[in-house]
């Protein structure tokens, strides 16, 4: 007993401690098995931080804005320092929000920071999507985590627009108005929707409190869990990489979480935090002093939600005002159209990544990430999904974008109309044209070599330029990827002559399995035979 | 449909291999992972040493610009507005205290990059990944294991226990939905009535005075609210909401609609100012041609003809008040709208 007593008083004070806690938590085991754990570099890697770390910001200057903020709609008139606003009528929630920007010290730092963050939150998690989306990074087993991806971002644009309709300024209660406009155009509830939301007639005194519950407290909440799900889940599956040499799907390669890792990912948290605080500090962000208090028969010319809601702005915007009315009763589908495609749009991306498994019918586990141009079909689909969104945006901006290019907004309108069809169409045509035109100069660097840029006068006058032939990675490098073929429906009669039950369902897959894999729609990897053919014959071209 | 009936149309399985021995004879084989390149800092100790006294620079840099910022917090006064090109006129302190901050934030990161990417060792390793499906003797004791405990708790022997237990559950749940009733009032006839009525005065919303009809001018926009409506009143901004009016006047010939000829006086005609669209309050007014523009979402009104739409995603004309003028020459309404002002709803008809 003794030499042990012995030994534990020599062992150095952190090793004790961490003695004490693996006794009661287990920690070496914990440790055994992540803290060498290995973390591929990439830079399109570190989107998905900027989002884990501007959420983190978020909550902790936001912890910091609870002290001060009052969510009540109680009417009070203002008599704080900021001049022009003195005397008016004002909801306690905006006058405790002037006091936190004009009265707080490094309040308005901290309310710029909140929202900035907030702003660099959904376009992160936005493009964080789009980077998985392309590499194809969602596929299995990384379905379940892409649509926990979805959720936050989706959760990440209601925390966001409850928390800019909290101040109760102009600007955001026209926006809260616009919702409420959209409640009641749901057949039969919509009134009871609303009455239930605001408290009665909008806008009545309750809906500030309520929105603040659910900014505070259960989106945030909800976000918190899955956002801890969805981390978990990034250790579980260990990260995709893309392919090189040495970098196969059964492994990843990379540097391990302590040191390397932990440091630049921790340094990074405090690069993004840095960023957004010098960015609070120069650019002004929801002035609602210059905007002034909600009224309800007021508002400015060029209201515009923050940018992650404009899509939403868009399609409410140009959709014609239809409305039907039938025995007694009103169908606003000029408003409830709009309101169901907005999670449609969002929807089509998030169910993706199944479509996509059922086509290929693919069961196996990929932690290779795809170059975009390799899955040209997918790619396509991205591209045409993102144009779509942004043509909404357009719509949303409709009056911006009149008044600053001198267009007319009619004619702006009825472009996006159009475009909402066509736009989609176009790109991926053109996406896919251009995938495929990468793969042949792919194809062409493997078979022929590099351009080197010297040129070559041979002796009966002809000058050529000299190919370097490409290095044995980034051979491996261009070739790495799987190419499908289409699945096929299988012959019309089996072997007794019988006519083949064929669903329309197993049709449509064959047609779309075609369509992505079929000839025309993927170029042909280069195969080990043209390769020699090439090399061993008469050099290059 | 199963998995094997596809996988005649799967790719093949990369090859797993680490090195080119065995693919020889594969020009696209995987070579390997290539061999460690030494960085600077890896063979001369003093650009080791330079890196290092970087890195310590810049975590100096973050502890001096914490002091600055503590310094700024007690310097600068709140109020104090400066002008720094090319930002403008800001309050001295966000801009003092959000570089500070951010400098030092900003500092310790990339001290910490910088550290990681020069002296931390770069040697990249591989992991290897293992499935993350369990192997089928695992899924068999896991099966075995449910199948034991579902036999012994007796679930599907005794379904009177089952189902009643589902029953309370499915039940239960309806006390919350109970509780939510009294998020709100019901709808009744609320958003089909407003605080117009006949005789009620209008009143300027800027000069809170009543209104003569000679205060109103051809060509200009006129808002109001019903006499009565304080802002200081605990309903305000719910009524308003609903009662807001725009008047103008236009020339009794230029008016094409007959109706809204007869509900005006003297070519002074009143509609409510809440767009039918989603509710914004209208406020942009053409003169010469007498059209109301939302500026939230461009629905276009003609006051010169009923209020129809005549662009945007509004569904139906703007409803008009029907006014008068009272025995003191003062304008006022005839009654309320006939019909609910504001977005459509359900009930609407």
């Amino acid at each position: 007993m003794s030499t042990t007593t012995d030994a534990r008083r020599e062992a150095p004070a952190g090793e004790r401690i961490a003695d004490w806690a693996d006794g009661r938590l287990g920690i070496y085991s914990l440790a055994k098995a992540n803290m060498r754990k290995i973390f591929p570099d990439h830079w399109s890697f570190m989107l998905g931080e900027i989002c884990m770390y501007s959420f983190i910001i978020i909550i902790l200057t936001g912890v910091y804005l609870t002290l001060f903020f009052h969510p009540s709609m109680n009417e009070v008139v203002y008599d704080g320092s900021y001049v022009p606003l003195q005397g008016m009528h004002m909801s306690e929630a905006f006058n405790s929000t002037m006091h936190i920007s004009f009265d707080v010290r490094g309040g308005l730092l901290i309310r710029q920071i909140h929202h900035w963050a907030a702003l660099i939150f959904l376009a992160g998690m936005f493009v964080h999507m789009m980077r998985v989306f392309f590499t194809g990074a969602f596929r299995k087993p990384r379905e379940v985590n892409w649509l926990f991806g979805f959720l936050l971002f989706v959760l990440g644009m209601f925390t966001g627009f409850t928390g800019y309709s909290l101040p109760d300024d102009l600007l955001s209660g026209t926006g809260v108005r616009f919702m409420e406009g959209a409640i009641l155009s749901v057949p039969i509830v919509g009134t009871y929707l609303s009455f239930f939301l605001f408290g009665g007639e909008f806008p009545g005194g309750d809906f500030v409190a309520r929105f603040y519950s659910v900014h505070i407290l259960l989106l945030p909440g909800i976000m918190l869990g899955l956002m801890v799900a969805h981390l978990i889940l990034v250790f579980y599956h260990k990260h995709t990489q893309f392919a090189g040499p040495g970098r196969t799907n059964k492994n990843v390669v990379g540097m391990p979480l302590l040191p390397v890792y932990m440091a630049k990912a921790g340094g990074f948290f405090f690069l993004v935090f840095g960023v957004i605080a010098v960015v609070a500090a120069i650019a002004s962000i929801n002035p609602i002093w210059a905007i002034g208090p909600y009224r309800p028969d007021q508002v400015s010319t060029g209201a515009q939600p923050d940018w992650y809601m404009g899509f939403s702005e868009g399609l409410i915007r140009v959709m014609p005002g239809w409305e039907i009315n039938l025995w007694g009763h009103t169908l606003v589908l000029g408003v409830f159209i709009p309101l169901v495609i907005f999670p449609l749009v969002l929807a089509t991306i998030a169910v993706y990544p199944f479509i996509e498994s059922w086509i290929t019918g693919d069961k196996r586990e990929h932690h290779i990430a795809d170059r975009p141009r390799n899955a040209p079909t997918r790619t396509a689909f991205g591209v045409a999904w993102i144009t779509w969104y942004l043509v909404l945006l357009i719509g949303g901006g409709n009056d911006l974008w009149a008044t600053h290019f001198h267009l007319s907004i009619n004619v702006i309108t009825w472009f996006v109309r159009i475009a909402f069809f066509v736009a989609p169409v176009l790109a991926f045509i053109a996406t896919k044209r251009i995938c495929l035109g990468l793969q042949r100069r792919d194809a062409e660097k493997v078979l022929h070599g590099r351009e080197s840029g010297i040129i070559k006068r041979l002796p009966h006058g002809e000058f050529i330029e000299i190919h370097e032939p490409l290095d044995a990675g980034a051979r491996y490098k261009l070739t790495a990827h799987e190419q499908y073929k289409p699945a096929e429906i299988g012959p019309e009669v089996d072997e007794n002559g019988v006519a083949r039950k064929v669903s329309p369902l197993q049709k449509l897959r064959a047609k779309l399995s075609k369509g992505y894999y079929g000839e025309g729609n993927q170029i042909p990897k280069p195969t080990a035979e043209e390769y020699q053919e090439i090399t061993s014959g008469h050099g290059h071209h | 449909m199963s998995s094997q009936e596809n996988s005649e149309s799967l790719p093949e399985a990369q090859a797993p291999a680490h090195g080119a021995v065995e693919h020889a004879g594969d020009p696209f084989a995987d070579p390997g992972l290539p061999a460690h390149k030494p960085r600077i800092q890896d063979i001369d100790e003093r650009a080791a040493k330079r890196s290092e006294r970087a890195v310590a620079f810049l975590f100096f840099l973050s502890m001096v610009a914490t002091i600055g910022f503590i310094a700024s917090y007690v310097i600068f006064p709140v109020d104090k507005i400066v002008f720094i090109f090319p930002f403008g006129h800001v309050s001295v302190l966000n801009f003092a205290l959000g570089l500070t901050l951010g400098v030092a934030l900003f500092c310790i990161g990339a001290g910490a990059v910088h550290w990681a990417r020069t002296l931390m060792s770069d040697v990249e390793m591989p992991a290897e990944r293992h499935e993350i499906a369990a192997p089928p003797e695992v899924k068999a004791q896991v099966l075995a294991d449910f199948k034991q405990g579902a036999a012994e708790s007796g679930f599907g022997r005794r379904k009177l226990i089952r189902n009643t237990m589902f029953g309370a559950l499915a039940m239960v749940p309806l006390s919350g939905v109970m509780l939510l009733r009294d998020l709100g009032t019901l709808p009744e006839k609320k958003l089909r009535h407003t605080m117009w009525s006949k005789g009620k005065a209008l009143i300027n919303m800027n000069t809170n005075e009543p209104l003569r009809p000679e205060d109103l001018l051809v060509g200009s926009l006129t808002f109001a609210k019903p006499e009565g409506l304080e802002e200081d009143a605990e309903d305000f901004q719910t009524q308003i909401a609903k009662a807001a009016l725009m008047l103008v006047r236009i020339k009794p010939e230029d008016i094409k609609d007959k109706r809204e000829l007869e509900w005006s006086h003297q070519g002074i005609v009143a509609y409510s100012k809440i767009c039918t669209h989603v509710g914004c309050p209208i406020s942009l007014y053409e003169q010469q041609t007498h059209h109301v523009l939302c500026p939230c979402h461009q629905s276009t009104f003609d006051l010169s003809d009923g209020a129809r739409v005549i662009f945007g995603p509004a569904g139906h004309a703007l409803p008009q008040l029907r006014i008068g003028v009272n025995d003191e020459g003062y304008l006022e309404a005839l009654g309320d709208f006939d019909e609910p002002v504001g977005p459509a709803f359900w009930e609407r008809g």
